[in-house]
């Protein structure tokens, strides 16, 4: 029968997850205001355009506003609280 | 973020029409099947569970070994965990390790660094035994550790998970090199020498494993790979070149042993000489590139001397000469896919990045700063060869540290 031997797991240390609670839903979007938040990769305002026009062809009663980060692959802090201050959802446009 | 509500488009976004984009907003989410734009509204109107009110808490372990087993069937289990590069590997047995441990005067439990696939995924940590792990998965040798910890220690991953197919070359300069006997001459860039090869896969290795994967689909989305990632290490040909060494003209002396870690690998340009149209050469290859990509250029001895005759005796000159040949009219700059990412720095008023938008289309600009060139003397002067390498210059680790 082969030898059975012991090695060493080759994997780093994930970090703890911490749980945040989510933000509360809404129980309908009709005359609230969804900012639609552009991550500024290539051709995401395209893409954050055509979900205006959506939200405007298809739920009109919905207001939505663009949004854009200071600078590409940053979490712009001002942009969250203009958002908090002023909207009542959000979608973020991450990736590509 | 296990309760976060995602949904999910399709790839690409880049380069698609509005037409083809809208495409991606009438259909189907691209994980869960289900409308794209339903998953959207239900994430912004579905009543909140318990679990999202609360949040999810908890840790995540990595055992120190694995289940015992044989020498066969452990392959595989790293393979198909993906924890090789799909080469085989020296499987990390306590003695391996422990002999490993050796190479290095630190402590197995001192936590080296951290790492991860983009800037959008959590970091991994690491210690020393987890980089000796892998440094004997790839076939180092104990002294070659320092020069591994110092690759791991730089925080810049060789497995990025860019669609755009990045790697990591690493630049090695000062004794170290001789200390491990690696290979600055013939075939330098080739699988020709145990310390250069080895390390290289090193880096590979512990970046994907110790980042938390580098898994396609998953942790890896590079469209086309990169053949950098198998290994890759230039030391510099210190001895044989006219030219400072890439690390004293950073500061150091040059009896420290430093790591340059070049993010980049996306093109290779070829040339010869210097020859009587250089010139026209080294231009047409700086129009060429990958211009988000600035070049890493590694360049035989026999060239370097060649430039020194030509009035360059230093490397700054030659690469100011080349930063002030990098040039492209700004509606070809400006048209680069990557290149999107420096937009915003230009709106914000940045330079050089706000005059290169100030620019007319037609006019032509200068597309890189001098600091952002870099020149490597390495080769084994059997041939006047020079590579133009796609390099970013992302970090730089001291060696000695390591040892």
């Amino acid at each position: 029968m082969p030898q059975q031997i012991t090695v060493h797991d080759p994997r780093g240390y994930a970090p703890k997850v911490v749980g945040k609670r989510l933000a509360p839903r809404l129980s309908a979007l009709d005359g609230k205001t969804v900012y639609l938040v552009d991550c500024l990769f290539d051709n995401t305002d395209v893409f954050i355009e055509q979900l205006r026009q959506w939200f405007a062809e298809h739920l009109p009663a919905v207001n939505t506003r663009i949004a854009r980060p200071e600078k590409t692959w940053s979490d712009d802090e001002k942009m969250r609280a203009a958002i908090a201050a002023d909207g009542d959802a959000a979608i973020l446009a991450v990736g590509l | 973020m296990p309760r976060l509500r995602q949904a999910y488009t399709p790839h690409p976004v880049v380069d698609q029409s509005a037409a083809h984009l809208r495409g991606y907003i009438e259909g189907n989410d691209a994980i869960s099947g289900r409308p794209f734009m339903q998953e959207v509204l239900e994430g912004l109107t579905s009543p909140l569970e318990d679990a999202d009110i609360t949040g999810l808490s908890f840790e995540r372990t990595t055992p120190r070994f694995v289940e015992p087993d044989t020498e066969e069937k452990l392959q595989r289990l790293f393979e198909e965990n993906r924890w090789t590069d799909m080469l085989p590997i020296v499987l990390p047995t306590e003695e391996r390790v422990a002999a490993m441990l050796k190479g290095t005067s630190h402590p197995p439990d001192k936590i080296v660094g951290r790492l991860r696939p983009t800037v959008f995924r959590e970091a991994w940590e690491f210690d020393v035994e987890k980089v000796a792990v892998n440094a004997v998965m790839a076939g180092a040798r104990p002294e070659y550790l320092p020069v591994i910890l110092a690759l791991a220690s730089s925080g810049v991953t060789a497995r990025s998970s860019s669609t755009t197919s990045f790697a990591t070359i690493p630049v090695i300069n000062g004794p170290i090199r001789n200390e491990l006997a690696m290979n600055t001459g013939i075939g330098v860039m080739g699988p020709y020498n145990h310390a250069n090869a080895t390390i290289g896969r090193a880096y590979g290795l512990l970046s994907q494993n110790l980042q938390g994967g580098s898994v396609p689909n998953e942790t890896y989305m590079g469209s086309q790979g990169n053949w950098y990632a198998y290994t890759a290490v230039i030391p510099e040909a210190e001895e044989r070149s006219p030219w400072q060494p890439l690390h004293v003209q950073q500061g150091y002396k040059p009896t420290d042993s430093i790591a340059n870690l070049f993010f980049g690998g996306w093109y290779t340009h070829a040339g010869y000489g210097p020859r009587a149209t250089w010139k026209e050469k080294m231009r047409h290859a700086l129009a060429a590139v990958e211009q988000y990509s600035p070049p890493l250029f590694v360049m035989d001895p026999i060239v370097a001397r060649g430039f020194v005759e030509l009035g360059f005796d230093t490397k700054e000159k030659l690469i100011a000469w080349l930063a002030d040949n990098a040039l492209l009219t700004a509606r070809e700059y400006w048209d680069n896919q990557s290149i999107q990412l420096l937009r915003p720095k230009a709106v914000a008023g940045i330079e050089p990045y706000a005059s290169r938008l100030k620019a007319a289309p037609d006019d032509v600009i200068k597309i890189y700063e001098p600091s952002e060139i870099h020149i490597v003397v390495a080769g084994g002067e059997t041939q006047g060869a020079w590579k133009m390498i796609s390099g970013a210059l992302r970090g730089t680790a001291s060696i000695d540290a390591w040892r």
